[in-house]
């Protein structure tokens, strides 16, 4: 099981979103993706991405400037 | 059992490609989504850096269709690739710089190419045969086709039965008869049977989903490209032109104003790489200047910043001046006055 870390800081949605697809299409089922985010859209946009493709959505935290967004790799095709 | 035919759909986030995918899933088809990404869309921007839209919930609304039709949506990166749509467009532009028949054809193509690469059989477009004046029409949406090099797998369930029937529709992947004949610029349609498939609280057509199609977008860009001497761009010109006032006082450089704390706090971002400045004596907005910046220009801008600042009727305002290698220094300047602003100044 690995873990990949993504920034996406200073980008606008959808390109975090983008990123994290990138990321995740290289991952196995169990892997851990986390993704370092600035836009506020995020919390709404990669949660629904997860959905949509399978995947868990663990934590996301929010700090003053950034979010992190902790995602567990479901079964990929 | 046989394995389902699978389409991919194109997914604006709109009313119509949601009903034209959920129209092919009702005849037993695995559809997929993909939604493209250009750099112009409106989608989410706004909301993400005006701090008057904070509060409001935002959502991606080509996810949230995905989400309704319980469809995979893949989201796909043509920022680069679509420069030349942009700048060449081979069917020219709308009343903007909106180069809409030639990215209906670029975007039906990379779907065909997407097709291809993953074994799908059809393309599904929420495309209605007089809805939009240069893309839409009955005239151009056999161009889409044919150059898109989609050509009969291109299917367009929501007027499919006012056009010739398409691959799947002849191979009985389709029922024709369960597709549709919509036409015109009326909703009522469409309104109809997203209420019949109970589809609520769904995007509402709001001139369009791309900065393109908006006029004073365009005399930006326009302004962009004629004082470069050049018609590129990168992802960071396009995102600028959305943010701030944006003014022209001389014609070799360029002020982007920020109007409110959350437009201050986007272009924070590009402070490296432009010459900025900020008022230090009074609340206001952090500007960027864009061109050649010589001594006349920083006091020009300065004062113009001053102007735009709550020191407008001070006598002096303090400002401070970053250059793009970190150092600074400050000008007391006084605020010009609003009358004299050419409005020419305004882009």
């Amino acid at each position: 099981m690995s873990e990949t870390r993504v920034d996406a800081r200073n980008l606008l949605c959808p390109m975090p979103v983008i990123r994290t697809q990138d990321a995740v299409a290289g991952c196995a089922p169990g892997d851990r993706v986390s993704v370092w985010c600035t836009d506020p859209g995020v919390v709404y946009d990669i949660p629904a991405w997860c959905r949509v493709h399978g995947h868990a959505v663990c934590d996301i935290r929010q700090g003053e400037n950034e979010i992190i967004i902790e995602i567990q790799v479901g079964e990929t095709d | 059992m046989n394995n389902p035919r699978k389409a991919v759909a194109l997914i604006s986030g709109g009313l119509d490609s949601l009903l034209a995918a959920r129209v092919v899933m009702e005849q037993g088809v695995h559809v997929e989504g993909i939604n493209f990404f250009t750099g112009f869309c409106v989608e989410g921007h706004t909301h993400a850096i005006r701090e008057k839209d904070r509060a409001r919930p935002k959502r991606n609304n080509a996810l949230w269709s995905a989400e309704q039709l319980g469809i995979k949506l893949h989201i796909v990166d043509i920022i680069e690739e679509y420069k030349d749509v942009v700048i060449n467009p081979k069917h020219g532009y709308g009343a903007n710089l909106n180069p809409c028949l030639d990215c209906k054809i670029f975007m039906v193509n990379k779907a065909h190419e997407w097709l291809e690469a993953h074994g799908f059989d059809f393309i599904i477009t929420g495309e209605v045969i007089g809805q939009r004046p240069m893309s839409q029409r009955k005239d151009t949406m056999p161009v889409v086709a044919r150059d898109s090099g989609a050509g009969d797998r291109l299917v367009r369930p929501l007027c499919a039965r006012n056009l010739p029937p398409t691959l799947p529709e002849l191979e009985g992947w389709l029922d024709r008869d369960k597709l549709f004949g919509f036409n015109g610029r009326s909703r009522k349609p469409q309104m109809a049977l997203a209420a019949q498939y109970g589809f609520e609280d769904y995007a509402q057509p709001a001139g369009g989903c791309c900065f393109l199609t908006d006029k004073q977008y365009s005399v930006k860009l326009e302004d962009l490209w004629k004082t470069r001497g050049t018609r590129e761009y990168d992802l960071d010109d396009i995102m600028l032109l959305k943010v701030g006032r944006h003014l022209r006082p001389r014609a070799d450089f360029k002020m982007i104003v920020g109007r409110e704390e959350g437009e201050n706090r986007f272009m924070e971002g590009y402070r490296k790489r432009f010459v900025h400045m900020i008022p230090v004596s009074h609340v206001g907005p952090l500007v960027l200047l864009d061109g050649e910046i010589d001594d006349a220009a920083i006091e020009l801008a300065a004062r113009l910043t001053a102007r735009f600042s709550k020191g407008r009727d001070a006598e002096l305002v303090t400002i401070e001046v970053n250059n793009r290698k970190g150092g600074s220094h400050r000008l007391d300047v006084t605020p010009i006055p609003a009358d004299e602003i050419p409005a020419d100044w305004y882009i």
